[in-house]
């Protein structure tokens, strides 16, 4: 994986950049210290590292905006950063770049029961938004893995996704409206608390743009009362295509999860040694979990548990109780800590059509021969989000290399059974190489002509989402 | 001109000399556009439908009424209620689904599920400089870079000619209940309305009808819950009144029927629902019909009305969806929203030929 050569001449005026930032931004809201800086160097694709030019925490939109200006006028590329558990290098630094972190941007301004919103700071993590409005029965939907920890900017930058996104869409289906800065420091308004935006849905574009076109500092998300109840059901099977079919069949029949997970036989084997939850050994596990009211949850669970038994799982349990139910998850939410404890691994998160599940399942397991690495799949079933986890050495020479290839191969997979390359982590630097596989030359030069208008500079987390080749003309200019 | 195939819409496009009036089923007209006609009705059919990967891919000439027709073969629907324009803008033709969705036309679910926009996983279209771009794909979770497919919804055609859509869609229910509560003020009905949408029982339509004195509140599912979630509801809407099940006809709802044939002009409005009922207060209209808990409101004012005027510092946006009101039929954009969407444009429609000035 590539990066930019770093602008030298940006570099050099660092001294110059660092003082004028620290006169539009409180002291210790500036980080230039070259030890202090390399907390910043890396997000949650740690395999990549590079220190920023110097790092910023402004308090507030005016400060963004301040910040931006400047970055601006003097042509210093800008990073912006939530809480860095990108999983795609989303926030990774460039040396010549300035890290724009939200993270002191935490605040909640404004919750209204009656219209169904809360209107935060971005830097505010994901769980910390439902924490905000659960004293009054509330919810907010999406719920990315890393919800203690990431941001609701890094949410609405990668258009995050979760486990429950079946019933409740990922974050472009919650998100209501934003605050934004632009590269030159203009503020703009865009949607609110009330319903779709009367022209070009912007809002929709930006999402999901990668901190590519401005910086949102302030977020109106939409938050809904919590069900009743949530149950979940576990089923085994011997064979993915049939554990593939119960998931077609629950679908077709007309009721609609909120979450339906899969796990395949490495990644069971190695969730039970961590977290012991007591998961069948078999080829294919899954979890699928009903909301409603008690009356409600048996009546979709007895028409799921019908469906399950004519396929002949190897094993079918219903949580009776918050226990059992938390034991039901136990092992799904431990299976990225428990594939850890093996070995580094690296996530992909490629989604498939869900007819395609045993073909891809199938590929992978002799892709993961051919390249001598071992890989465990976790996978949102209903959504056919796939997350692929395979297993290397980062110590050992060449194997984070042979790691990405072989990650290569299963996108490029996916890609070619008409799913993408990334269902929710992003593009970042990750997937950015690949993009041509997945789009003509034309589909992303009308990507890249949104950056144009939002952007004209390309200052704005250059070096990500577009094939570096494909930008070079742009970030040059 | 009504091109057959995806690469003849974009010879035409490229081979254009003057602005383009593009059309889908032609039944839902919208501000001022000259041009020559360019439709997609003959772009037409379903290209894939997996039922149980809740997916749809058609080509945007396609009619909604024989993709609604498969989907309930299958038990399934389009989720957000695509509302038919023609009674209350008295036009003909059969709607399509790239008229649905160039105009992110949605219906009194889209409160409870989304908007059309909501359900668009990918699309395939034709840009001002007849250039075919693809955008998103046919999986329900995709974020491999930018959002186009967000941004074509919606856009009236300005940004480029759909020409194929890939949609998410839903399970069909098979029982609906409606609850309906009589004689509130609009005031107290929003109150109503927003305490049923804030409860865990998933209404999938509150709307009110100030001169027929009733709100109403839908309830879909298996019968078992749907009764049960009634119950429920009904104790929650006790301090309002006593809730009574009625039959209620949401497609009159979805289309605003009780406004067909009558004259005046028709005016779009979406806003804070607890900023409803006072907004409608000084509207002046003869007529209004709530929809999405009081988030829009339909009105019906005199022709020429200047209803921005009326709405003041309302956030929201009010669109004229019929007659020839006073202004711009979309609502004006503050200046550097104005200068991000003329960009856009430019970028993608560089010689200012699809639906010039539809959207201002």
């Amino acid at each position: 994986m590539d990066m930019p050569t770093p602008n030298a001449a940006v570099i050099s005026r660092k001294t110059q950049l660092v003082a004028r930032l620290s006169e539009i931004l409180p002291k210790d809201a500036v980080i230039s210290d070259v030890m202090e800086t390399r907390a910043y160097e890396c997000d949650g694709l740690t395999a990549y590292r590079c220190p920023p030019l110097c790092a910023v925490l402004p308090a507030n939109t005016a400060q963004v905006a301040a910040v931006l200006k400047l970055c601006h006028e003097m042509g210093v590329p800008v990073v912006p950063r939530g809480s860095g558990t990108s999983l795609a290098g989303g926030a990774l630094p460039t040396a010549d770049c300035v890290i724009l972190g939200v993270a002191k941007m935490n605040g909640v301004i404004e919750t209204n029961y009656n219209d169904r919103y809360i209107r935060v700071q971005t830097g505010r993590t994901n769980l910390s938004v439902t924490g905000a409005v659960e004293a009054n029965g509330f919810f907010y939907a999406p719920d990315p893995s890393s919800q203690l920890a990431c941001a609701i900017a890094g949410n609405i930058a990668m258009n995050s996704g979760g486990a429950h996104c079946l019933k409740y869409g990922v974050t472009t289906n919650n998100l209501m409206g934003v605050t934004m800065v632009m590269m030159d420091g203009t503020v703009v308004e865009i949607g609110g608390a009330h319903l779709d935006a009367g022209g070009l849905d912007l809002l929709g574009v930006i999402c999901g743009s990668e901190g590519q076109l401005g910086v949102v500092t302030e977020a109106t998300l939409r938050i809904l009362h919590k069900p009743e109840g949530a149950r979940p059901v576990l089923m085994g099977y011997d064979n993915s295509e049939v554990a593939g079919q119960v998931v077609t069949d629950i679908i077709k029949a007309g009721v609609l999860p909120v979450a339906i997970e899969f796990m395949d036989r490495p990644c069971i084997e190695a969730t039970e040694k961590f977290a012991q939850a007591g998961y069948p050994m078999c080829e294919a596990l899954l979890i699928v979990e009903v909301e409603g009211s008690d009356a409600e949850i048996d009546a979709q669970l007895a028409l799921i548990m019908d469906i399950a038994r004519k396929h002949n799982p190897v094993e079918l349990r219903e949580a009776r109780d918050a226990d059992e139910a938390a034991r039901i998850w136990l092992g799904r939410k431990s299976a990225f800590g428990a594939m850890g404890q093996i070995n580094d691994y690296m996530c992909l998160d490629g989604t498939i059509p869900v007819s395609s599940l045993p073909f891809v399942l199938k590929r992978i397991g002799e892709m993961s021969k051919e390249f001598g690495l071992d890989v465990g799949n976790v996978f949102h079933a209903g959504d056919g989000n796939m997350h692929p986890l395979i297993l290397f050495d980062a110590n050992k020479p060449g194997d984070l290399e042979l790691c990405e290839h072989f990650g290569a191969e299963i996108l490029k997979l996916c890609v070619e059974v008409g799913g993408c390359l990334t269902g929710e982590h992003g593009v970042g630097i990750e997937k950015r190489d690949l993009m041509h596989v997945q789009f003509a030359p034309q589909d992303l030069e009308a990507q890249m002509a949104v950056k144009d208008v939002f952007d004209p500079k390309w200052l704005l987390n250059p070096a990500k989402v577009f094939p570096l080749d494909t930008s070079a003309p742009r970030r040059a200019a | 001109m009504t091109p057959h195939s995806e690469t003849e819409l974009a010879d035409m496009i490229t081979a254009a000399k003057g602005p383009l009036r593009i059309t889908g089923g032609g039944t839902r007209p919208i501000g001022r556009v000259t041009g020559d006609a360019l439709s997609t009705s003959a772009l037409s059919g379903i290209t894939l439908y997996e039922p149980g990967a809740l997916t749809l891919v058609a080509q945007a000439g396609t009619r909604v009424a024989e993709i609604e027709k498969a989907l309930a073969q299958e038990n399934q629907r389009l989720a957000f209620e695509p509302m038919d324009h023609r009674a209350l803008l008295g036009t003909k033709g059969t709607p399509t689904i790239g008229g649905v969705i160039a105009t992110n036309t949605s219906g009194p679910r889209r409160i409870a599920v989304g908007a059309a926009r909501d359900f668009m996983l990918g699309t395939r279209f034709i840009d001002g400089s007849g250039t075919i771009i693809k955008n998103g794909g046919r999986v329900m979770k995709n974020v491999t870079g930018y959002d186009l497919v967000k941004l074509l919804t919606g856009s009236y055609g300005t940004l480029g000619v759909l020409t194929e859509v890939s949609l998410k869609v839903l399970p069909a229910v098979s029982a609906t209940l409606t609850l309906t509560l009589k004689d509130l003020d609009d005031a107290t009905a929003i109150k109503a309305m927003s305490a049923a949408l804030s409860s865990p029982y998933e209404v999938t339509g509150v709307a009110h009808d100030p001169r027929q004195s009733c709100t109403y509140f839908r309830l879909e599912g298996f019968p078992a819950s749907i009764a049960y979630r009634a119950g429920e509801l009904a104790k929650k809407l006790a301090p309002f009144g006593a809730a009574s099940e009625t039959k209620t006809d949401w497609t009159a709802i979805r289309d605003v029927t009780s406004f067909a044939g009558k004259s005046g002009d028709v005016w779009r409005i979406s806003v804070k629902p607890s900023d409803a009922a006072a907004l409608t207060a000084k509207l002046g209209a003869d007529a209004v019909q709530y929809d999405w808990g009081g988030g829009l409101i339909w009105a019906l004012c005199p022709a020429g009305h200047d209803l921005r005027r009326a709405m003041g510092n309302t956030a929201g946006h009010a669109t004229l969806v019929r007659g020839t009101g006073c202004g711009p039929t979309f609502h004006p954009e503050p200046a550097p929203i104005g200068a991000i969407t003329s960009g856009l444009r430019a970028k993608f429609d560089p010689r200012n030929i699809l639906n010039t000035g539809i959207m201002s």
